[in-house]
């Protein structure tokens, strides 16, 4: 266990790692979206009191469970950034970021897009969506203290602050449905007990929420990968490996 | 498959224009957020390899410019 983490920390380790795991998970992660949406959008049948309106769910509902996973992605190697000094903490932390607004965004104008026939609105100032707009700006926060900062020390440390602070918004997410009165449905899929959507319906929703997991993986990585090798462009591995190739 | 023809597909009982604005609203910003590193990657990795021909004729001497 700690031999795995050790070798994470170490750049020239999870610079060749990372790049058998992008070789993998870019074909898997296209031939799952593609499956997913040709699934949602064509194969499913259409909503008995929504009609087809709702097959904006397969974008919309994966693209915001994964912002609200990747948030805690981010802050876990904030913290970890944080307590142990740990640069490739540091570094997954700042590549989770862009990647988490770009889902939160998707999930906002999908969901806007979504309620124009559904609600009638594009926008309410509802619990949920101003959570997620919360959730936007936090991201964004982070990309933006970073650039902010000339010392990067204090940058990846203010940034790590930021995001663990801003933790506190998650469970606001989840649970704005529940608390407060709002137009936005609960949650359909739950792990106890019966869930409130037809298999047919289902399962391409799950494969749609696995295919945003791996797209989430996969984009962290690679934001990894750009960031390692403008930052180690000096180090001898690097030079090796842009020797040998 | 649950629709008959295209324009069945494209219409989606006067849904579609809201269900492909949003898919394209989540298409083009996923493509970009993986291409915008692959790109990026791709930069560096030509950098890199061009400062490693620099740097070996430079050590070669200025007599053997054109190998590295």
């Amino acid at each position: 266990m700690w031999t795995i983490i050790h070798k994470m920390g170490s750049p020239p380790w999870f610079f060749r790692f990372s790049g058998v795991l992008v070789r993998w998970l870019l074909p898997i992660t296209i031939s799952l979206l593609v499956m997913g949406a040709f699934w949602g959008l064509l194969v499913a049948p259409p909503d008995f009191r929504q009609g087809n309106s709702y097959r904006i769910i397969y974008i919309h509902v994966p693209a915001a469970v994964v912002a609200l996973a990747g948030y805690y992605v981010m802050a876990l190697a904030g913290a970890v950034s944080l307590i142990w000094r740990i640069k490739m903490a540091d570094i997954t932390m700042r590549a989770a970021a862009p990647v988490g607004a770009v889902l939160t965004a998707i999930a906002l104008v999908t969901g806007a897009i979504w309620g124009k026939p559904t609600w009638g609105a594009w926008w309410v100032w509802d619990a949920r969506i101003t959570s997620m707009l919360i959730l936007f700006f936090l991201y964004l926060g982070v990309v933006a203290l970073f650039e902010a900062y000339e010392n990067k020390t204090a940058a990846a440390r203010a940034c790590a602050v930021l995001s663990l602070v801003g933790t506190v918004n998650i469970p606001i997410i989840y649970k704005s449905v529940d608390w407060w009165y709002s137009l936005h449905q609960p949650a359909s899929i739950k792990f106890t007990g019966e869930s409130a959507i037809d298999s047919s319906m289902l399962y391409p929703l799950l494969l749609m929420i696995l295919a945003f997991y791996c797209l989430f993986a996969l984009t962290v990585l690679l934001n990894m990968r750009a960031e390692l090798l403008w930052a180690h462009r000096e180090s001898s591995w690097l030079k090796q490996l842009a020797g040998g190739a | 498959m649950y629709f008959e023809s295209l324009s069945a597909v494209w219409h989606m009982d006067g849904h579609g224009f809201y269900v492909w604005l949003a898919y394209a609203f989540t298409a083009i910003p996923l493509a970009l957020t993986v291409w915008l590193p692959i790109n990026r990657i791709r930069q560096h990795w030509r950098w890199l390899q061009a400062e490693q021909r620099r740097a070996a004729s430079a050590s070669s001497g200025s007599a053997n410019e054109a190998g590295g």
